[in-house]
């Protein structure tokens, strides 16, 4: 009892193996087993592609979704490694910091879906003639789905480190290794789990999205259930897609028990208040990892050698540099600030003159006037259907909040078909527009918010949930009903809420328009008149210019949006409806 | 005095660097020595510094000016024998207590089996047996600084700096942890040889301290030094510790150079100008303090200890109040009393509007930055301005927060006395009152 949880006491507990064990035991050779036999494959040659053509047939799921979740799970490895990596440098250095996190934000905005067939071409060409090349490339463009949010949060986490730990820290003079491990990457953990889920919802999308490229007149079809659905689509098969859909949908539900909901619940682990979370902090995967025997030695284990190292670091550095100026900063050259700067100045002019040229070289001025109008019309459906969306989940949402017995029930399935990617639904839409001969410019369009809307109802959903208890009965006293509840209780309670779904709504609408904007359904293309469109067919055709073009100009859209819109909005609801 | 020196502070002096390049001075010409067997309190109003000169003195911030010696050496960045207990405790939620007390070892590179049986040493002195496996949000108040005191101790330092250690707790509480840190300090059962504690409640500080040095404010300077030699354990009840605790009000309204004379305090706040700092004192906290002391048993004249504890405010809550008070010239501070003036009997007798009208009357005849904004918003013709017209302005007298501080309170004045309206959401002064 005396020092339970102690690395040292891992000998001295029992090894008898319990229940929890072997339910434990089962589920990590399994997993382990699953995920080897999908790794398996990576150094076939290409042409191994063509000779196993993607089949229909429903057994070989399981198959595909182990490599679609094998893909989900080292892009999101390679997504902390670059945080780890990327915020810090960012958090730490103030000539770096400039340069980077303006680059986070722009890249947040970024169209990756039109992305892709360039970094294939690219990921190609390090591995000639290797299925890791085209296997890189989708596991890029889902790292770039779910890593510069991740980085982001890190970074403002590291900025805001209490000062009295950071005194703490200093003033026991922990070396830099063993402030990372033991007070910046622990302080950091909630919102880096928050934001990883966030991440991982998004990233579905783009597992299903990346597996099936096409580079000009070759298509690449990795093994996986984003290929399936694609040959289910090109087949005007259904049932397929059926199948499709089941398949997603258990191994997004295996993700979401066996991931999701064990970090969120040891997100308490890491604060000092146990705060009402956005989430249910239960799990029975953690339940099981606390009980179990076994696991709990792996994990002390685990513990003592995550000590080890941050003690080792923290010799390893004590040896380099002894004896230490401490406080004193590093001081470098006085012309170094000049060039550093300067630098950064020719390079962007540099960039900005590279990408004219390249753009301006086959497009004419008439062709980007018209490129910014598509930019309008994709801007007209994002707004609308955000409005559509609102108008729709708000009232729901609030009513689904003020019931705690509702919300249990419905704020994890909202949250697992935010997760749920939306372009698995697609051709169920699209074989429906083909069969009744409706419209692609309207009908296409709520396929772009399918996917997102949800994060407008869980925001909804949560907001309403933490309304006082007192303000609902002072209300209640007073006799407000109707109308004047809603504008004056209701909608002012959830807005800053609401906004933050409707931004992430909103950004994920643009992403969408790529793949929802242009349909096809066996032979039938539809298309909408757009901006998303105009990317997803120059994409298709190879041309790497008007690609481009579409990119910059809509990641210019999102931008404005963003700035002259949501922030002035997001900071007046901050401002506004803070009691402190 | 001729135990051994530990630390002695020459001259300390601490500046910061506003954007505009100008100086904003927070510590000027600090001495201070400790000598091994002593407490040496430091008393004054929040904001005074205290705090940044125990961070010096950590080797956590540098000074601008003068030396800090520990055992003869220059302090250039955290020093082994210096550790601090620090008013929020300061533990890290993601380790135990027992590796919360043993961090400080493994900094240091001791054999893993030294730290074990050190840290355990210190949770047994500190009474923190049975706790060890416990994450501190499992833990009270009192016990979190248990663990702030053994992680401290583990090390062995020789100074001990305590930054308001028991500010945070209930007094019951504060009462128990004070009281066992002094047997055992009596009892020469704690590994250190000399305590800092800065402190702004004045019992503690006279029931704990050797000596107590009183700082003053804007920029931080100690102002007088008070020996204790009452024997330990002291008694809050002995007519001597209260005698003490009387000369420490005394000391901290009478300021240097004023010699307690009316006209000395009028010329402190004239000559301060727009640029004074202002504490945030909501106008119900001056109303009540206006009538408690012009009612029985002050009846317009109130000993201030006696006060304290009769309105249970310590110095810290009381003193903004009271100066504000002074300030607005609805009384006076002196000799460690309280005097309402005539303006201040009115006030406490008067109705709402009448004591809205004298608000305002003082506001804006002896609060310069109050009747600037006033003035400025008269002469524009759209009787409206920026906040940030005043706030770039107060910027070159004080450091960013104070200047928010200082706006926030002249907002909540102005609002109170009607002199001005301030609107959150575009962030302006104006002239229009809701009416």
């Amino acid at each position: 009892m005396l020092i339970d949880r102690l690395p040292i006491s891992v000998l001295k507990s029992r090894l008898v193996p319990d229940r929890w064990d072997v339910v434990a035991i089962a589920l990590v050779f399994a997993v382990l087993v699953y995920l080897g036999e999908a790794a398996h494959g990576l150094g076939q040659p290409l042409a191994g592609l063509e000779a196993t053509p993607i089949s229909l047939d429903p057994w070989k799921l399981i198959g595909y979704s182990a490599r679609s979740a094998l893909r989900m799970l080292i892009a999101m490895i390679a997504s902390l490694v670059f945080t780890f990596t990327y915020a810090t440098l960012a958090a730490k250095s103030r000539r770096a910091e400039v340069l980077l996190v303006p680059l986070l934000d722009i890249l947040q905005s970024v169209p990756i879906l039109g992305f892709i067939s360039v970094t294939v071409v690219f990921f190609l060409s390090l591995t000639p003639g290797r299925i890791a090349g085209a296997e890189f490339a989708a596991i890029f463009a889902i790292f770039t789905s779910q890593a510069w949010n991740m980085a982001f949060s890190f970074y403002q986490s590291l900025r805001s480190v209490p000062d009295e730990l950071d005194e703490v820290a200093r003033g026991f003079r922990l070396g830099a290794w063993m402030r990372f491990w033991r007070l910046e990457v622990p302080f950091a953990m909630p919102p880096l789990i928050w934001n990883m889920m966030m991440s991982m919802s998004g990233g579905w999308f783009f597992v299903v999205a990346s597996e099936a490229i096409s580079v000009g007149n070759t298509t690449l079809t990795l093994p996986g259930i984003g290929s399936y659905i694609a040959l289910a689509i090109e087949q005007r098969n259904l049932v397929a897609i059926g199948w499709a859909i089941g398949a997603m949908f258990v191994v997004i539900l295996i993700y979401d028990q066996l991931l999701f909901r064990p970090l969120i619940a040891s997100a308490d682990w890491f604060t000092l208040e146990q705060e009402a979370g956005l989430m249910p902090s239960r799990s029975w995967v953690l339940t099981m990892l606390r009980r179990s025997r076994v696991l709990r030695l792996l994990r002390r284990a685990f513990a003592a050698l995550l000590h080890r190292a941050s003690r080792w670091g923290q010799n390893l550095q004590r040896l380099q540099k002894r004896p230490r100026k401490l406080v004193v900063r590093k001081v470098t050259p006085a012309w170094f600030d000049p060039v550093w700067y300067g630098g950064i100045l020719l390079l962007t002019l540099a960039a900005i003159w590279k990408i004219a040229v390249f753009v301006h070289a086959g497009v004419t001025g008439a062709e980007i006037g018209h490129v910014l109008l598509l930019g309008l019309a994709t801007l007209a459906r994002v707004i609308i259907l955000i409005a559509i969306a609102s108008i729709v989940w708000v009232p729901i949402g609030v009513a689904i909040g003020l019931r705690p017995s509702v919300t249990r029930i419905v704020q994890p399935i909202a949250q697992f078909l935010a997760a749920f990617p939306a372009n698995l639904f697609f051709p169920v839409v699209v074989s429906g527009i083909v069969a009744w001969r409706l419209s692609p410019n309207i009908w296409l369009s709520p396929l772009m918010i399918l996917g997102t809307q949800w994060y407008i109802l869980f925001n909804v959903i949560v907001g309403a949930s933490s309304l006082a208890p007192d303000l609902r009965n002072v209300a209640e006293n007073l006799h407000i009903r109707g109308w004047l509840w809603w504008s004056r209780i209701a909608l002012p309670a959830i807005f800053p809420f609401y906004l933050t779904g409707a931004i992430t709504a909103s950004g994920g609408s643009w992403n969408a328009a790529i793949v929802a904007e242009l349909a096809t359904w066996g032979k039938e293309r539809l298309v909408a008149t757009g901006l998303g469109a105009y990317i997803a067919e120059a994409t298709t055709a190879g041309d790497a210019r008007r690609t481009v073009l579409g990119i910059v100009v809509m990641s210019l859209f999102v931008v404005l949006l963003n700035r002259l819109f949501w922030r002035p909005l997001y900071a007046q609801a901050e401002r506004r409806f803070r009691m402190a | 005095m001729n135990a051994p020196l530990l630390l002695d502070v020459q001259k300390v002096r601490q500046a910061f660097h506003k954007p505009d390049g100008d100086e904003l001075l927070v510590l000027d010409g600090v001495d201070l020595t400790l000598r091994a067997g002593e407490i040496v309190g430091l008393l004054g109003r929040s904001g005074s510094g205290k705090s940044t000169l125990l961070r010096v003195i950590a080797g956590l911030a540098n000074p601008t000016g003068g030396t800090v010696n520990y055992l003869g050496q220059s302090v250039a960045g955290p020093a082994a024998g210096i550790a601090m207990v620090f008013q929020s405790f300061a533990l890290f939620p993601w380790l135990t207590v027992f590796e919360n007390v043993q961090i400080g070892l493994e900094a240091l590179r001791v054999p893993a089996t030294e730290i074990r049986r050190r840290a355990l040493a210190a949770i047994d002195l500190i009474g923190l047996d049975g706790f060890e496996s416990a994450y501190p949000r499992e833990l009270s108040g009192g016990m979190r600084q248990r663990v702030g005191f053994a992680r401290a101790l583990v090390v062995h330092p020789n100074i001990l700096l305590m930054d308001e250690p028991f500010s945070a707790l209930d007094v019951l509480t504060a009462e128990t942890l004070r009281n066992d840190f002094l047997d055992l300090w009596t009892a020469g059962q704690l590994p250190i040889q000399g305590v800092l504690l800065v402190t702004h409640n004045i019992e503690e500080a006279v029931l704990m301290c050797d000596r107590l040095l009183l700082f003053c404010a804007q920029p931080g300077r100690i102002v007088s030094e008070i020996p204790i030699d009452l024997p330990k354990p002291r008694q809050p009840l002995d007519p001597r510790f209260r005698a003490i605790i009387d000369r420490v009000y005394v000391e901290m309204t009478t300021r240097p150079g004023t010699d307690a004379r009316p006209e000395g305090r009028v010329e402190r706040y004239a000559g301060a100008g727009i640029g004074a700092m202002l504490t945030h004192v909501s106008s119900n906290l001056l109303a009540g303090l206006l009538e408690a002391v012009s009612t029985a048993p002050y009846n317009g004249h109130a000993d201030l200890p006696a006060i304290s504890a009769d309105l249970r405010m310590e110095a810290d809550e009381l003193f903004p109040v009271a100066e504000a008070l002074q300030m607005l010239r609805f009384a006076e501070l002196a000799g460690g009393d309280i005097r309402l003036t005539e303006a201040g009997e009115q006030f406490a007798k008067g109705d709402t509007d009448e004591r809205k009208r004298l608000f305002s009357l003082h506001l804006l005849k002896y609060v310069p930055l109050a009747a600037y904004i006033r003035r400025v918003l008269d002469e524009r013709a759209s009787h409206t301005a920026p906040k940030t017209r005043f706030f770039d302005e107060l910027e070159d007298h004080m450091a960013e927060d104070a200047a928010e501080e200082t706006l926030r309170t002249i907002i909540s004045w102005g609002r109170y006395a009607e002199a001005f309206a301030y609107d959150d959401q575009s962030q302006s002064f104006s002239l229009e009152n809701p009416t």
